[in-house]
C-alpha cells in the first residue's frame, strides 16, 4: 500500500509541478497576480506531495517491506534503526527522491520567505517548476523507487557495509543540499533575467540565503566525505583528488566566487552579468558532478547506476539546463544596467581576483577530471592525472587567493587605499614572519612550503582576529566573514601539518615485535580472527608502549563482508587533539606475520575543524541576514492558498 | 575615456592575463603529468623508458608471487603474451590473488622490472578493473567472465 501511495504521490508533484512551471513563468509579468498566486499554491503542493512520498518510501525500510525492490536490496531485519532510515538514500532511486525532499525544502522555503519582489519569486519558482519536472520525470521513468518485486523475498541483501556508517550516511544528505541549494539560486538568476529592468535587481538578496546554506552544507559534505575516506580508507589520506571527490569540489569552489560576487552585486551593483554567470555555472557544474559520479563514468562506491538510459538523461537535462539558461543570458543580459565604476585598488577589485583565481582553481580540476574521460572517449587512450597535477596548478593558484584574503574587507567599495589597508594588519605580518622563522628553526624534517603554508595561516589568523576586534559592534556579515577566513587557515595548518610532517612506517611484523613511528614505539600482539554476523574479521592487537609500560591497546582491523566479497579497512586512530595516530592492518604474510601500515599525522585533525569554523561564519551570515529583515507579509497570501 | 569604458577595458585585460596564465600552468602541468596506462604488450612494443612513470595491468601470473625481505613482495604481471615483472613494497589489496585482475603504478628500472607504487586489484570480487578487460580483449586472451 506504501508504494502505491509513494507512487501516486510522485504523479501528483509531477503534475503540480508543471502547474507551477507554467503559472510562475507567466506570473513573471507585473499584472498576472493570480498566476503568482496559483504558482505559490502548486509550490506548496509539490513540497506536499515529495514529502508524503519520502514518506512513505521512508516507512517501508521501516517496515521491512520486501515487496518493493529497493527495500530488498538494501535493507535487512536485523540492520540497526539509524542505517535502516539511511538506506533510504545508499542507493541511486532512493538518493534521487532525497534529491526531490531537498528541493521541496527549497522550493517551500522560497515561497513562505518570498523575497526579492513577487515577480522574481514567481519566476524562480516557474523555473524550479521545470527542474522538479524534469526529475520527476526522471525518478517515474528511469529510477522509481516503488517498484514492487513478486513474490516478496523474506530477507533483505543489506546495506554496503562500507555505507554502514555515520559518516557515510550523513554525506550524501549534506552534498544534496548544497547542490540543491545551487538550483535554487539558479532559478533566482534566471528569474531576474526572465523579469528583467529595475524590478530584476533584488535578485542577488532574494537568493542570498540560498547561496549561503548550499556552500554552507558542501562545506560540511566535502569535509565529511573527506573525513570518512581518511578513516576507512586505510592510506592516511584526506584527499586523493579523485574523480568524485572532484566532482564535489568544483561547485564549492564556484559556489565560493558566487558568493563573493554577489555581494558586490548586491550592494553596489557591480559585475551583474557576471554573477548571473556564476550562478548559472554553479548548477551546472552541480548537475555534470551528479553526472560523474552516478552514471557508471567511473566506477567507484557511488556508481550505483550502470544503466545508461540514467546517464544518457542527465545528459539531456544538463544540456537543455544550461543551454536554456545560457540562451536567455544571451538574449536578455544586454539589456542589464552596468553598475557604478571603480579604481583598480577597491573591494570591487579584490572580488573579482577571489573570483579570478577560484575559477582558475576550478579550472584546474575540471581538466584534470574531465581531461583523461575525454581522451578516452575521443581516441581510447587511457591516462590519469595524479596528485603531482593537482600540486602545481590547484595549489598555487589557492595560495595566490588566500594572500589576498586579509586585504580584501579592508578595502573601500569603489576607492580603496592599499596603505590604509595593510597598516593595521601590520601586526599580521609580524606573526606570518615569526611563523616563517618558528617553523624553519624548529620542525623537522626542514621545509619551506611547510613554513610558507604557516606563515599564510598565521598571515590569514591574525589578521581575522584583527577584523573581530575592530568590527565589534559592527555589521555580522564582517564578523562572519572574518570567522570564515578564520577556518580556512585552521584547515591549511592541518593539510601543511599532515602533508609535510606526516611520518610512516610500512612494516612486516610478527607476534612480539615492536616498530616505531614518529616518537611512537608500539608491539604487535598478533592477529586474530573476530568474525562478525555477515564479514570475516581480522583483529590486530598492538600496544601503545610508554617504556615497557601499556599505554594504550589499538585494534586495526580487516573486514572482508562475504557476500559482496568486498574488504574494509576498520583503522585505529587515536588522536591528541594536535596529532593522530594512524594504524591500518595490510595483509597476511603467513606465520602470524601481517603487513602494518602506521602514521603519525600533525594537525590532522584541524583540517575538518577548519571546515567547521568556515560553515559556522556561513551560518553566522545567515542568521544575521535572516534576523535584519523579518518576513514580508507577501508569504500570507500563499498560506491562505494552500489551505484552500 | 570615460570611467565606464576604462573599467570595462580594466575588467576585459585582467580577465585575459589571468585566464591566459591560468591555461598555460594548467597546459603545461597536464603535459608534464599524465599518467598512461599500459598492456605488458604496449609496455614492450613502446620501449618505455625507465624512469617514465606509467601505469600498467593484467593478469598476475599464476605461481609468480614471492615474498622478499621485509614488505616486498615480487610477482609477474602478464596479458598472456607478454609479461613484466613487479617489485613492490607495501601492503597488499585484501583481492590480491594469483590468477586475478591487477593495476600496479610505478615505472621500470635500468634493469626492467616494474618497480610498483601502488598497487590496485578488482574492488569485489565479480569486477575486474576495466582497463584489465581491455588490455586482455586487446591481447585477444578475453574469455567473457573467466579467469
Amino acid at each position: 500500500m506504501t508504494g502505491e501511495l509513494g507512487q501516486l504521490s510522485l504523479c501528483f508533484a509531477l503534475a503540480l509541478a508543471l502547474v507551477m512551471a507554467n503559472a510562475g513563468i507567466l506570473g513573471a509579468q507585473a499584472a498576472n497576480g493570480t498566476a503568482r498566486r496559483i504558482a505559490n499554491g502548486a509550490a506548496l503542493g509539490v513540497t506536499v506531495f515529495i514529502l508524503l512520498a519520502f514518506g512513505a518510501l521512508a516507512s517501508a525500510y521501516l517496515a521491512s517491506d520486501f515487496s518493493l525492490r529497493t527495500v530488498a536490496e538494501n535493507s535487512t531485519v536485523s540492520q540497526p534503526l539509524v542505517y535502516k532510515i539511511t538506506a533510504v538514500w545508499s542507493n541511486h532511486e532512493g538518493s534521487m527522491l532525497l534529491w526531490m525532499l531537498v528541493m521541496a525544502f527549497y522550493t517551500g522555503a522560497m515561497v513562505l520567505l518570498g523575497r526579492g519582489g513577487e515577480r522574481i519569486t514567481s519566476a524562480a519558482l516557474g523555473v524550479m517548476g521545470l527542474l522538479a519536472a524534469a526529475f520527476l520525470l526522471f525518478i517515474l521513468f528511469t529510477s522509481s523507487p516503488f517498484m514492487r518485486l513478486d513474490p516478496a523475498p523474506f530477507e533483505g541483501n543489506g546495506l554496503n557495509p562500507l555505507l554502514q556508517d555515520p559518516g557515510a550516511a550523513m554525506h550524501p544528505p549534506m552534498l544534496y543540499f548544497g547542490y540543491v541549494g545551487l538550483s535554487a539560486s539558479f532559478a533566482y538568476a534566471a528569474a531576474a533575467l526572465i523579469v528583467g529592468g529595475a524590478e530584476s535587481e533584488g535578485w542577488a538578496r532574494a537568493a542570498r540565503p540560498f547561496m549561503l546554506v548550499a556552500w554552507m552544507a558542501l562545506t560540511c559534505g566535502i569535509a565529511l566525505g573527506s573525513w570518512w575516506a581518511y578513516y576507512t580508507l586505510g592510506w592516511g589520506g584526506f584527499w586523493f583528488w579523485d574523480a568524485v571527490e572532484n566532482a564535489s569540489l568544483m561547485p564549492w569552489l564556484i559556489a565560493t566566487a558566487l558568493l563573493h560576487s554577489a555581494l558586490a552585486t548586491e550592494t553596489r551593483g557591480a559585475f551583474r552579468a557576471w554573477t548571473l554567470l556564476l550562478a548559472i555555472a554553479g548548477f551546472s557544474l552541480s548537475l555534470i558532478g551528479t553526472f560523474l559520479v552516478r552514471s557508471g563514468v567511473i566506477t567507484s562506491v557511488h556508481s550505483f547506476a550502470s544503466d545508461p538510459t540514467r546517464g544518457f538523461f542527465i545528459l539531456v537535462l544538463i544540456a537543455l539546463a544550461v543551454g536554456g539558461a545560457l540562451a536567455l543570458f544571451a538574449w536578455r543580459a544586454p539589456s542589464l544596467q552596468g553598475g557604478t565604476a571603480f579604481e583598480p585598488v577597491s573591494r570591487e577589485s579584490a572580488l573579482l581576483l577571489n573570483n579570478i583565481f577560484l575559477i582558475a582553481a576550478c579550472a584546474a580540476v575540471f581538466v584534470g577530471t574531465l581531461y583523461p574521460l575525454a581522451l578516452d572517449a575521443a581516441t581510447g587512450q587511457k591516462i590519469s592525472v595524479g596528485p603531482p597535477y593537482y600540486a602545481i596548478t590547484f595549489a598555487p593558484i589557492f595560495f595566490a587567493l588566500l594572500a589576498l584574503v586579509p586585504l580584501g574587507p579592508r578595502l573601500a567599495w569603489r576607492k580603496g587605499d592599499l596603505k590604509d589597508a595593510i597598516k593595521p594588519l601590520y601586526p599580521s605580518l609580524g606573526v606570518a614572519a615569526v611563523a616563517i622563522i618558528a617553523v624553519l628553526a624548529l620542525a623537522s624534517p626542514r621545509s619551506l612550503a611547510g613554513a610558507g603554508a604557516f606563515a599564510m595561516a598565521g598571515w590569514l589568523l591574525a589578521s581575522s582576529v584583527i577584523e573581530i576586534r575592530k568590527r565589534k559592534g559592527a555589521r555580522v556579515a564582517a564578523f562572519a566573514a572574518a570567522i570564515a577566513h578564520a577556518g580556512l587557515a585552521v584547515s591549511l595548518i592541518g593539510i601543511a601539518g599532515t602533508t609535510v610532517w606526516r611520518s610512516e612506517a610500512l612494516v612486516l611484523v610478527g607476534p612480539g615485535e615492536t616498530l616505531t613511528v614518529g616518537p611512537y614505539t608500539l608491539r604487535f600482539n598478533g592477529v586474530t580472527q573476530v568474525d562478525g554476523p555477515n564479514y570475516r574479521g581480522s583483529r590486530a592487537s598492538i600496544d601503545l608502549m610508554d617504556g615497557a609500560r601499556v599505554k594504550a591497546a589499538m585494534h586495526p582491523e580487516l573486514r572482508i563482508f562475504t557476500a559482496q566479497g568486498q574488504d574494509v579497512s576498520v583503522t585505529a586512530i587515536r588522536t591528541t587533539g594536535l596529532d593522530d595516530l594512524y594504524l591500518a592492518l595490510g595483509d597476511d604474510r603467513g606465520n602470524g606475520r601481517w603487513t602494518l601500515r602506521a602514521y603519525v599525522s600533525p594537525l590532522a585533525p584541524l583540517i575538518w575543524l577548519g571546515a567547521l569554523v568556515m560553515a559556522l561564519g556561513g551560518g553566522l551570515s545567515l542568521a544575521g541576514r535572516l534576523r535584519a529583515r523579518a518576513p514580508e507579509p507577501k508569504a500570507a497570501p500563499a498560506v491562505a492558498m494552500a489551505a484552500e | 575615456m570615460t570611467a565606464k569604458k576604462r573599467r570595462r577595458l580594466y575588467f576585459a585585460g585582467a580577465v585575459l592575463v589571468a585566464s591566459g596564465l591560468c591555461a598555460w600552468l594548467i597546459a603545461w602541468a597536464l603535459g608534464n603529468n599524465k599518467i598512461f596506462f599500459y598492456s605488458p604488450t604496449e609496455v614492450t612494443q613502446l620501449h618505455v623508458q625507465p624512469g617514465v612513470a606509467f601505469r600498467v595491468g593484467g593478469l598476475v601470473a599464476e605461481h609468480s608471487v614471492a615474498h622478499g625481505s621485509g614488505a616486498e613482495i615480487r610477482f609477474v604481471v602478464t596479458d598472456k603474451k607478454v609479461t613484466v615483472p613487479v617489485v613492490y613494497r607495501g601492503v597488499l589489496p585484501a583481492l590480491f590473488r594469483e590468477g586475478q585482475g591487477v593495476v600496479a603504478t610505478g615505472a621500470l628500472d635500468a634493469g626492467g622490472t616494474f618497480q610498483a607504487t601502488d598497487i590496485m586489484a578488482k574492488h569485489d570480487e565479480k569486477y575486474m578493473p576495466l582497463e584489465v578487460v581491455q588490455a586482455l580483449k586487446k591481447s585477444g586472451e578475453w574469455q567473457k567472465g573467466g579467469k
